[in-house]
This record gives C-alpha cells, structure tokens and sequence, in this order.
C-alpha cells in the first residue's frame, strides 16, 4: 500500500446525519402509527424528509468530490464500503430465498407426513395435500388463486430485459472508461428505459395476480414468498432506476472522467446484483 | 461545512452541536460509550425488577404481564443497547488509533450509525407506556407468540429493531473499511493488534447476519398486518421457520458480543504481564474459525422443537466444535501469563476475572450443547446461568477492563485505583452471588421466564437477588470511578501502563482530537 | 472503607442466612425414573467432570503464575511467545475429548427418537395455559388446570407443598409401558417437560412432535411447561399419575364414566342457583385467567366481560363466541373444551355476575342442541 492517508479527507461537522436520523426516525414512526391506526401524516413527512437528505448529502459529496477533495485511498473506502453494503443486501434476500427454501423442502411435505411427521398429516391436516406451487393451504385460505403467472409469458420478457439492461450498462461503462461521454449517455439512457420497461411489466403482472388470478398476499404461504420476493426486488429496481438516472444527469452535467466515476460504478455493481438477484427468483420462484 | 483541506487542524466546537453534528471518531465513540452505560442502567434496573419478583415465591412486585415485559426488555436492552453500542463505541476510539489512521474511513456515516441508535431505543422504550404494554414474548420473539398473540406495540418494536439493526450494519460497514483501507503503511494483516483483528471479524458476522434479522421482522410484520402466513401452518408456513431465521442471526450475535472481548483481554493480558502475546498467528486462525463456525451452529436453540435426529446430531457435532478453537484462545491467555512478570491492576483483575468465568460459562455451554442433556437444560435457569457467565463476567466485564484501560489514554488522567479495584471485587463478589446459583436452581427444574415458582427453588432465589443487588449497585462505583476520572486527577503518561504495547499509545494522554494525520511508524520491529 | 464494606457485605449476609434452610437443597439434576433420564443424567455427570477436571489444570497453571509470577515476587518476564508441539497439542487432545462426549450422547439421543412400537398413544395438546389430553384408542379426552388457589399466589394463604406443580386432573399412565406423546398446541408454543422422565418436547400449533417414555416406578411425577407461553407459562403444570396396568385400566372406565355421567345432566332441568353455583367454578378455573376473576379484563388484551356489551344483550352472540372462540385471538372455541352443562352454566355466569344482572338462564338443553348440530 502507497503511503497515501497525508491526502485522506475528514470532513468537518456535517447537519446531514442528524437529519438522516430524524428522517429515519418518522419514517419508522410514522410506519408504525399508519399500521396501528391508520393515519399516514407522519409517515410522509418521512418520506418528505428523507428525499430531501438524499438529495442533498449526495449532493454535497458530489461536491467534493468534483472539488478533488478525495483522494484515491478515499475512493477505495467507497469502494469497500459499497461492496459491503452490497453483500448486506444479498443477507437481506438470502433470507427469504431460505425462507422459501425450507417451506418447499421441509415444512410443506411435513404437514403431508412425510419423514417423522406422520402423525402431523394423520392428526391434523389429514385432507391437505403436499404440492408447490401450493394453491390449497392446509387451513382454508382466503384467496385460493386460480392460476398462477406463466413463467414463461410475463416474467420470460422481464427477464430478458433485466439481463439485456445489465449488457447496455457494461456497455455504457466501457464507452466512459476509453472517454466516450456520448455513448456512455446513450448507453445508460437505454438502460434506464430498460428498467422503467421492467418495473412497468411487474406492475402489469401484479395486477393480473391480484384481479384475474386471486393470487393475493393472503394465499397462503405460495402468495407469501411470491409477493414478499418479487416484492422487495421490484423495491430494488426502483432504487436502482433513480441511481441510473441521477448518473444519467450527473454524466450530462459532465460529471465523472474515464479514471474516477466511483458513482457510476457503485450504481453499475448494484444494478448487476439486483439482475443476479431476479435471476434467482426466476428459477425458483417462477419456473422450478 | 467550509473545510477544504484535510489538513487543517479543526479543534472541538464547543457546546452541544459538537455531539450532535461530529464526524470525530472520538466523540462519537465517546457518545457510544455514554448511551451503551446509560442503557447498562436501565436494562439493569429491569433486570432487578426481575430479581425483586423473584426474591421469593409467590406474586408480590408485579403482576405477570408486565414481568413478562421486563424480562424481554431486559434481554433486548442489554444485547442491544448496552453491549454492542459498547464495544461499537470502543471501536470507534481505538481501532483508528491503533492502525494509525486520521479516522473512521466513512466519518459522517458513523455519526448517521450512532445517532440512529437514541431514536430507535426510544421507540423501543415508549412501548412500554402503549396501550397493551411493551414486547412481552422475551427477547428471542417466537412465533405466534410475537405475531398473533402479540400486543399492538410489537409494530414499533419492530420498527426500532429495523433502525437499530440499520446502525448496525453502516457501523460495521464503517469498521471494516477502516481496517481494510486506512492502516498505516508498514501494518500487514499479521501485525493488527488482536483488538482490530477481532473487530473487523466481527464487522463481517454483523454485516452476515442483521439484514437476516431484518428480514425476519419483515416477515413478522406481513404477517401481523398483511396476512402472509410465513410462521402460520395453516397457510403453509411454520412457527419453527421463525426460529431458523432467527438463531441464524442469534447465534453469531453471541459471538459479536464476545469476539471483540477476546479482542480486549489479548491487550490487556500482554500488557500486564510484560510479556508478548502467545500465539498470535494461532489466535488469529481460532478467532476466524469461531466466526465460520458460528454460521453452522444455530439449531443448538431449538433441540426440543422435534428437529429430525440427522439436523439434532449435526448440529451439536458443530456446537461442541466450537470449544477447541475457543480453547485454544483461553490457554493462550494463560500461557501467555506463564513466566510473565504480574501486576494486577484494575484492568488485569477484570481480566483475569473474565478468562476464569467465562471459562466456566463456555464449559456449561459445552453442556448445552450435550443435546439429549439439553433436554433438561433446556428453557431452565441453567441456559440463564450460562449465558449470563458469558455475557457479564465475559462480555461486560471486557468492556469494563477495557474502560479502566483506556481510560487514562482518553482523559489524560489516572483512575482512582482503590475505587476501581472495590468496584472489581463488588462486582466480582456480586455476580457471583447472582448467576452461580442459578445452575442449581435450574439443574433442579426451575424454568425460565417465570414470574412464581415452586417452593424448592426459593432459597436460591433469594441469593441471587442480594447478589443482583449487591452486583448492581456496584455499578453506581464504576460511574464514580469515570467521572472522577474525566474530572482530574493524577496527570497520565503517554505510556501510562508499563509493559503496553502499540500504536495508541504512541501518542500523548490524553490522545489529541486528531491523532495520525500522517501515518506513522510502527514503534518497533517485533510488532505486536 | 475495604474493611467497612466488608462487613457490611457481611452484616447482609448474616441477616439473611437464617431464612435459608439449609436441609433439602436440590441442586443437581434429578436421575429421574426411565432408562434414558437414567442415561441422561449419566451423560450429565459425565460431561459436568471432564469440564471441572480441565478448569482444574487450566485455573490451577494460572493460580501458579499469578503467585510465582508476580512482578512483586521479582519474576522478570520471559519473552517466548510461540510453541507449536504444545499448541498443536492443545488443539487436538480437545478433539479427542469431544469425541469421548459424543459418542454416548449420540446413543441415548437414537434412543430417544425411536418412537416406534408404542402401546399407548396420547395427543398432549398446549392450551393458553393447560394442558390437554387424548387417550387417541380409547375415545377419552380432559383438559388438566393449574390446582393452587389464586390466593396462595397472591400470597394471602398459605401455600401447599405441591405449590404451583399441582392440576385438577392429573395425566394417567401405566408403568412398564411404552407411552408415545404426540404434542401439538392450538395457539402458541408451549413445550412439554416432565423432568423424570428427562422428556421435553415443545407442541407447535399446526405440527405434531413425538417423545415417548417408560416409567418404571409407581409415582407422581411433576414438570412445568418449558416455552414462554404468553401471561401465565408459569401457571401451567404438568402433573403424571404412574399407576400399574391394572389400575390404568380401571381409571380410564371409570373415567369414562363420569363424562358420560356428566353429559347425561344436560337433560336434566338445571336451577339459576345451580347454573349460578356451577358457572362459577367454570369461569374461575377456565376464564379468571384472561377475563380476571372480577370480569374486568386486562385492557386491550383480554376485554372485560363486566357490562359488555355481549355479556349482557345479544345472547346468541354470547354462545357464539364461548363455543366458536374467535379465530386469531387467545379466546379459544370452548365447545371442544367443556361440556353443555358447564358451557350453559358459565355462560349464565357470564350474564348474572358482577352487576350483569341480565337475568337469563341459559338452559343445558339448549347448548347440548348446538352442539349435537356441529
Ligand atoms: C457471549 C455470548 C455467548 C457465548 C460466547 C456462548 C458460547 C457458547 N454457547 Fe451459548 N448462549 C448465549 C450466549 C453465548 N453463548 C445466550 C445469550 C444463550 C441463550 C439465548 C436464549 O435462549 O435466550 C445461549 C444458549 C446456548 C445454548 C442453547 C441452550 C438452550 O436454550 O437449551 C447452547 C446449546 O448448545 C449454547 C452453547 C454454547 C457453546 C457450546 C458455546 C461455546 O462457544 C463455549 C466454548 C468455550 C469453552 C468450552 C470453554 C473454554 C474451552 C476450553 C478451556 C478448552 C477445553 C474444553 C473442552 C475440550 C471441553 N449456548
Ligand atoms: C449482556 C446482556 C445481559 C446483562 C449484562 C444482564 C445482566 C443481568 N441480568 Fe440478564 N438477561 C439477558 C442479558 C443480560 N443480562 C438476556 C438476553 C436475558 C434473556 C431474556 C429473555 O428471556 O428473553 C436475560 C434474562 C435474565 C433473567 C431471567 C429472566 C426470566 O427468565 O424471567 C434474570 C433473572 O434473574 C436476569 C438477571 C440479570 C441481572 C441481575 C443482571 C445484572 O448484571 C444487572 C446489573 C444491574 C445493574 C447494572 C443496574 C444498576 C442499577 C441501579 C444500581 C439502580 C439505580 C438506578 C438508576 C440510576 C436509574 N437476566
Ligand atoms: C387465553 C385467554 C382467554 C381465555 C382463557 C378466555 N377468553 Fe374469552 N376472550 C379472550 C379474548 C382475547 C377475547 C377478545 C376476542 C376479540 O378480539 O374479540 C375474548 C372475548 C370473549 C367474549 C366476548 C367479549 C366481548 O365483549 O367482546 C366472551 C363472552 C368471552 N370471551 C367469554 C369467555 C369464557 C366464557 C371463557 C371461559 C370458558 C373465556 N372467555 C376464556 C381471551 C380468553
Ligand atoms: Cu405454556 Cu409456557
Ligand atoms: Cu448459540
């Protein structure tokens, strides 16, 4: 390691974080009180706030960075900190992927007896019958669906486009690395389009799962893991598209050089992650 | 905000802003610290609530709803708020100092992960005033305990553990770059001080397993308000699905809360014996594997939930695996002491103290993990025996050794030496009296979390709750100690201990606002 | 000031010895009365003596240094900081250890899981707090309530020996045979455990756990649940009569006997003062527990029946919700629970106690009606 820290940057006293952690605060807060009872003021002045501190803590680091206040080591922590905070994520949905896991492998053949859990199908659940996707849920749901999303329809098509979206992205990126600000804008501007297609899609397929097919939340724990995955995904597809475009607007603004564009890159690795992630859900959530 | 080079010196603002806006490592481990003892207090106070109810049989302080509250904030506070804030605020002073950086690699963000922290704990706390009462359903929060049968406040409950598991994720993230990008050029891997070696493994186990955490309330929450049936047969899930989720959090959470303590006492154990550190490479290589191990260990909660006998055996093979690594880190302590040169200052006794006791919670953990013996053990005052030798006398009493060792290096002053040592032998004293009958109370069959019990087991009880006092109120000496210490006193030396050794204590007591805004040189070449 | 605080250290603890008597301290885990508790509390011991056999050679190498090793003696430090034959040494003997531990440990837990070829089969379902039990051949089946008087753990009697270990109806089983529980719960977790028997097995709403057990001594054996349970998991023992087969046998007639002596009196025309009389026993062993003793509740969680509004107007819905409990909330269906004369008396209770002076009687015939229905 070059003896590097002389130049490393340690920013003075910042209001952000506090903000931050207000925001946060309303944010949970006014979360609990919708769910209890009902009213969503405080949630929005939440959201209202932690827009506003999103904006502008990312704008002051973009500030100093475009000022050359951050050294190359400084980088490198942003570097780590962001593959951290990717790998934080990936615990987050192995979580539900697990979740999914041990009620296909475990607790649902359980509940039809098999292994030592004869009885538990005898005496308790003795008309249920073991399948997945699980449309009959050993207690009566209140949503039986009655057809499931074609994964060879809907989520084929998102699939292609998430994929396609992580090729234009690779794309855009070389076209900064050799210096080619306008290929790298038309690149990432397809990408963005991409993902808006994908988002719109989703939104499409939730709609047929609630109103034509009964696929619901409610349908037991099939609709569960369904919505919960595909759920929390399209949350980081969102999240994803706005970084595209603040570094679509940034790129415009003619940010970013071909050696130092940590930004875009951060943005990039965590749009490859949320394609890996889809992937994932489409075999097994949709086709296996 | 109008900085522009690093360089500039910039010196405490004055007056409250100073906390609420810093990006100073030492302040904001500093304010760590200052929550993590306020929260001891309250967790604590909880705590001899518990032992009032329980000096005798019968129903006399509280009424068992509200016990039942006590026993899970209690357990929530204290992991939570008081040990982990602890040994993230211990962190923050010390692992910038002892790799040689300027500071937390992400400074701003470290003041987000810290302030995070009083907001969620006061939501936690308010609870106790909603209608329906605080979290009753102890500090592990089983399905459907937690989710159907749950009070209304168990929404914020688990709103304040989203937020605090969001500070603790971003202060490991923080830890772990430091470590990684920020140490002085000549400081390889193999020459961290244990203390950062032990903390960037533990980073990695924080990063692994809270979004676990954070997922599981998730699912609580659907399932509370959403109708999702994750933990409810009946849709198809399993109450048990809870647990899986929850133990691969929770047991790598109880060597978060002990790794950095093994950090701790390979400081403190050289230092006082004037003598180098035994076996190094060997506790690097043990703590590593405890952290993977830990990952493979989780079902050892659940022997009783009717795990298929494959899963059962499994899991207490790996379980009682994890005594070799971790013996090996008790004998190279004591080795280390072999042929030393002793003195037994506050530090070194609540060291001393911690590698016996804790000891002795590892081997009653040993049992636990016995699982036809835990069987019996299992949900009895045994497993609170167990886990308090390991989290009071093994990760408090770390952090106090570690207080009373650094202290000198933060406020440029010495301790008083006498009321540190009462302080010791009070505590020492005490939570003996406390936690050492509760292996018999619970060998006998007293269960855990009870607010009544049976005629045979009063007479323990009622030493556990003079030691639970005794032990408590010994703290109040410890907030003596510290204030005085803040306050004056002897001036310290730069090297205020004999026999210490490394980077933080290269620099003058008390450690200068910035210290290493150009890295240094390692003091000498056999470093550590 | 040492010496002040000891003695008052001191002072304390003498004040407080003689409350402790000293006879009959339990402080070790009971050998129980079947093989496996016996092989349990072998492998117990065995593990609990290799543990304080290594705390003795670690803690006696460190009392050693903390003596000889003391700077104020004039020990000089040595500087060695590395031994790789005793370090490998002391990673493996470890091993060695553990696999000495595991071997017997993996025996008796085989043995425990072999729930196969019993003689008697017993469904134990967990009940926010009590127990149920289903002898499944026999078409028998009760509900076992904690037995101690509210006032004892008030403390405003003065408790019983059995204090809290004691139920109305205690689990029957014979000696010398091979009893298979299958738990379940019908709403939280509760975990079953009779420490004689070294069985504890939690019940899960929705799933069935097996343990089995075979007493060989005729005995009363008691256990306590063993998983947080909500308000009162420290209220719901468990109780289990050990009896020969013979006497097994003519319990469960006998048994039998009573219910269908006690479902016949629903024909019967039963008085307020009965309905009255017996709907109070009912309410206090089955209700007092959410609804309190005084119908007043504990707000939000339990709502009070005292001047409820079902309590005292809309009689159908009243039975509606004691039979059908409501699905979701710890108010259970007690149509499967009680019979139609407790059912219809409770009820009554309901509507004519603490100023719910509704006046309506609730007639056993009339409940036995719907419940033939179902
Ligand atoms: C700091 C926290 C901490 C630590 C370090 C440990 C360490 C260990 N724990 Fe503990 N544990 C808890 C905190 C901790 N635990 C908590 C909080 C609970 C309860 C949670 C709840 O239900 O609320 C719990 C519960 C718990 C259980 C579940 C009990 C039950 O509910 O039935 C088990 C079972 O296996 C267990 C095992 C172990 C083991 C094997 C270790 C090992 O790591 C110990 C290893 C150490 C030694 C063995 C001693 C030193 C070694 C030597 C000197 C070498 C030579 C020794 C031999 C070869 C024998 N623990
Ligand atoms: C690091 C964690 C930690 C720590 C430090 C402690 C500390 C203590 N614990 Fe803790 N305990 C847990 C973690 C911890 N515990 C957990 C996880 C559980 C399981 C919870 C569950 O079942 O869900 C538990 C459960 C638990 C129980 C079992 C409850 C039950 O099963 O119903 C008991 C019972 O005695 C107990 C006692 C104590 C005591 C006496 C202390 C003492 O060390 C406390 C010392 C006291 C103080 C430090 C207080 C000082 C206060 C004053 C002197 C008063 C002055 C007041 C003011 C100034 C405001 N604890
Ligand atoms: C384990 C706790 C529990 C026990 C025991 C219990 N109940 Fe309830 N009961 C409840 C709860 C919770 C509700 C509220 C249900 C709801 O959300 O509407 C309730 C509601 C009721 C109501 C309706 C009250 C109203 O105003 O809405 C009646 C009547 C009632 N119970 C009668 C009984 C009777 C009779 C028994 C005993 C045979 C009994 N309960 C035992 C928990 C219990
Ligand atoms: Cu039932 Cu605890
Ligand atoms: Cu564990």
């Amino acid at each position: 390691m070059k003896n590097t820290s002389e130049h490393y940057y340690v920013p003075n006293q910042s209001a952000w974080p506090i903000v931050a952690t207000v925001a946060l605060f309303f944010v949970a807060l006014g979360a609990g009180l919708l769910l209890n009872s009902g009213s969503p003021i405080v949630l929005l002045i939440g959201f209202a706030l932690l827009i506003y501190i999103f904006y502008g803590w990312f704008s002051k680091v973009v500030e100093e960075s475009e000022k050359g206040l951050y050294s190359r080591q400084m980088d490198q922590s942003f570097r780590l900190g962001m593959a951290w905070f990717i790998f934080s994520e990936v615990m987050f949905f192995a979580a539900f992927f697990g979740a999914l896991f041990y009620v296909r492998t475990l607790a649902i053949p359980w509940l039809n007896g098999s292994g030592s859990h004869a009885m538990t199908h005898t005496l308790l659940w003795p008309e249920f019958i073991a399948e997945w996707p699980l449309f009959h849920t050993p207690a009566a749901n209140s949503s039986v669906p009655s057809a499931l999303p074609d994964p060879f329809h809907l989520p084929l098509l998102n699939t292609i486009l998430l994929v396609l979206s992580s090729v234009t992205l690779t794309i855009s990126h070389h076209a900064l690395k050799i210096g080619n600000r306008h290929k790298t804008i038309n690149w990432l501007a397809i990408t963005v389009l991409l993902g808006l297609a994908f988002l719109v899609v989703q939104g499409i397929e939730y709609y047929e799962a609630y109103v034509h097919l009964g696929l619901t939340l409610q349908s037991g724990i099939y609709g569960s893991t369904f919505f919960m995955l595909t759920g929390f995904h399209g949350l980081h597809v969102t999240l994803g598209t706005i970084l595209l475009i603040v570094m679509l607007a940034r790129m415009r603004k003619g940010h970013f050089s071909a050696e130092k564009h940590f930004a875009f890159e951060a943005s990039a690795w965590y749009w490859h992650f949320v394609d890996v992630v889809w992937l994932g859900l489409f075999i097994f959530v949709y086709v296996l | 905000m109008t900085s522009i080079s690093a360089t500039e010196h910039h010196g405490p603002e004055k007056g409250l802003m100073r906390w609420i806006l810093t990006t100073n490592h030492k302040d904001i481990g500093s304010m760590y610290l200052i929550f993590s003892l306020l929260m001891f207090f309250i967790g604590g106070s909880m705590a001899l609530i518990i032992r009032m109810e329980l000096v005798e049989p019968g129903l006399q302080v509280v009424q068992p709803e509200f016990f039942n509250q006590m026993t899970t904030m209690h357990g929530l506070i204290m992991v939570f708020g008081a040990v982990m804030p602890a040994f993230v605020g211990l962190a923050n002073w010390m692992v910038p100092m002892m790799i040689g950086a300027p500071d937390m690699a992400l400074p701003r963000l470290n003041n987000f992960s810290f302030w995070i922290l009083p907001f969620a704990f006061t939501m936690m706390l308010s609870s106790l005033f909603m209608d329906g009462g605080a979290p009753n359903f102890g500090w592990t929060f089983y399905a459907p305990l937690s989710t159907t049968y749950a009070p209304p406040s168990v929404t914020f409950f688990i709103f304040a553990m989203h937020m605090a598991g969001v500070s603790s994720i971003l202060g490991a993230i923080n830890i772990i770059v430091t470590v990684m990008n920020m140490r002085a050029p000549a400081m390889t891997y193999m020459k961290m001080p244990l203390f950062v070696w032990t903390w960037l493994i533990t980073a990695f186990l924080l990063i692994a397993v809270m979004p676990v955490l954070a997922g599981t309330v998730t699912m609580m929450l659907t399932d509370i308000h959403f109708g999702t049936s994750f933990f409810d047969a009946g849709g198809g899930g399993d109450p048990v699905l809870f647990q899986h989720l929850f133990w691969f959090f929770g047991h790598p959470e109880v060597y978060i809360m002990i790794l950095p303590a093994f950090g701790i006492i390979s400081q403190i154990v050289p230092t006082f014996s004037r003598k180098p550190l035994f076996g190094y490479p060997s506790m690097v290589y043990a703590t590593s594997s405890i952290a993977l191990l830990s990952f493979t260990v989780w079902a050892h909660h659940m022997f009783t939930v009717g795990l298929p006998l494959v899963g059962e055996l499994f899991f207490m093979y790996a379980t009682m695996l994890i005594s070799v690594p971790t013996g090996v880190k008790v004998f190279n302590w004591v080795a280390t002491m072999f042929r030393g040169s002793l003195t037994f200052e506050t530090p070194m006794l609540f060291a001393i103290a911690f590698i016996v006791l804790f000891t002795i919670g590892g081997f009653s953990g040993l049992m636990l993990a016995i699982s036809p013996a835990d069987f019996q053990y299992h949900d009895t005052y045994f497993v609170v025996a167990h886990f308090h030798y390991v989290l009071v006398p093994g990760a408090v009493f770390s952090i106090m050794a570690a207080t009373y060792y650094w202290l000198p290096k933060w406020t440029g002053y010495m301790y008083d030496e006498f009321l540190g040592k009462c302080h010791f032998w009070c505590s020492f004293i005490g939570l003996n009296l406390t936690f050492f009958p509760m292996h018999f109370v619970g060998l006998a069959g007293m269960p855990r979390r009870i607010p009544d019990y049976s005629l045979q087991f009063a007479d323990f009880n009622m030493i556990s709750s003079m030691g639970g006092f005794l032990f408590g109120f010994a703290q109040i000496l410890f907030v003596i100690v510290i204030v005085k210490c803040v306050q004056g006193g002897k001036k310290a030396k730069a090297v205020c201990w004999e026999g210490a050794k490394g980077l933080e204590w290269s620099v003058p007591s008390p450690a200068p606002y910035h210290t290493f805004e150009t890295p240094p040189n390692l003091p000498d070449e056999k470093y550590p | 000031m040492l010496a002040k605080i000891v003695a008052s250290v001191f002072l304390f603890v003498i004040t407080f010895l003689p409350r402790l008597s000293l006879a009959d301290w339990a402080v070790n885990m009971t050998e129980g009365v079947t093989d496996v508790s016996r092989s349990v509390y072998s492998l117990h011991m065995q593990i609990f003596w290799i543990c304080v056999a290594i705390a003795v050679v670690v803690f006696s190498v460190m009392l050693w240094s903390i003596i000889h090793h003391r700077k104020s003696a004039g020990a000089k430090a040595a500087q060695f900081h590395e031994n790789t034959t005793i370090e490998l040494l002391w990673t493996i003997i470890p091993i060695f250890i553990l696999i000495a531990m595991a071997v017997p440990a993996t025996a008796t837990l085989i043995d425990m899981y072999d729930t196969k070829e019993s003689d008697i089969d017993i469904q134990v379902t967990g009940y926010q707090w009590k127990w149920q039990y289903q002898y499944l051949s026999e078409d028998l089946a009760f509900f076992s309530n904690l037995a101690t008087p509210k006032e004892q753990i008030s403390n405003l009697a003065v408790k019983n020996a059995n204090y809290l270990l004691e139920v109305d109806e205690p689990l029957v089983i014979p000696i010398g045979k091979k009893v298979r529980f299958l738990l379940t719960s019908n709403d939280v977790i509760h975990s079953w455990w009779v420490p004689a028997f070294a069985v504890k097995k939690d019940a899960i709403p929705g799933f069935i756990n097996e343990a089995w057990t075979q007493v060989e001594e005729v005995g009363i054996y008691r256990g306590q649940c063993a998983e947080l349970c909500g308000k009162d998991h420290g209220f719901m023992p468990i109780v289990v009569k050990a009896v020969p087969y013979e006497d097994y046998l003519v319990w469960v007639s006998d048994k039998k006997t009573i219910i269908a002596e006690q479902e016949a009196a629903a024909a019967r025309v039963w008085t307020m003062a009965e309905l009255m009389e017996q709907g109070e026993k009912v309410y206090q062993t089955n209700c007092a527990a959410c609804h309190q003793p005084n119908g007043e509740g504990i707000s939000p969680a339990f709502p009070a029946l005292k001047g409820s509004v079902i309590a005292t107007q809309d009689q159908q819905a009243h039975i509606d919700i004691v039979l059908n409990g409501k699905a979701g909330t710890a108010m259970q269906a007690y149509a499967a629970q009680l019979n139609a004369v407790d059912l219809a008396a409770v009820i009554t209770y309901e509507r004519n106690a603490w100023g719910n002076n509704t006046g309506d009687l609730i007639a056993p015939q009339y409940i036995q009606s719907l419940l033939k229905d179902k």
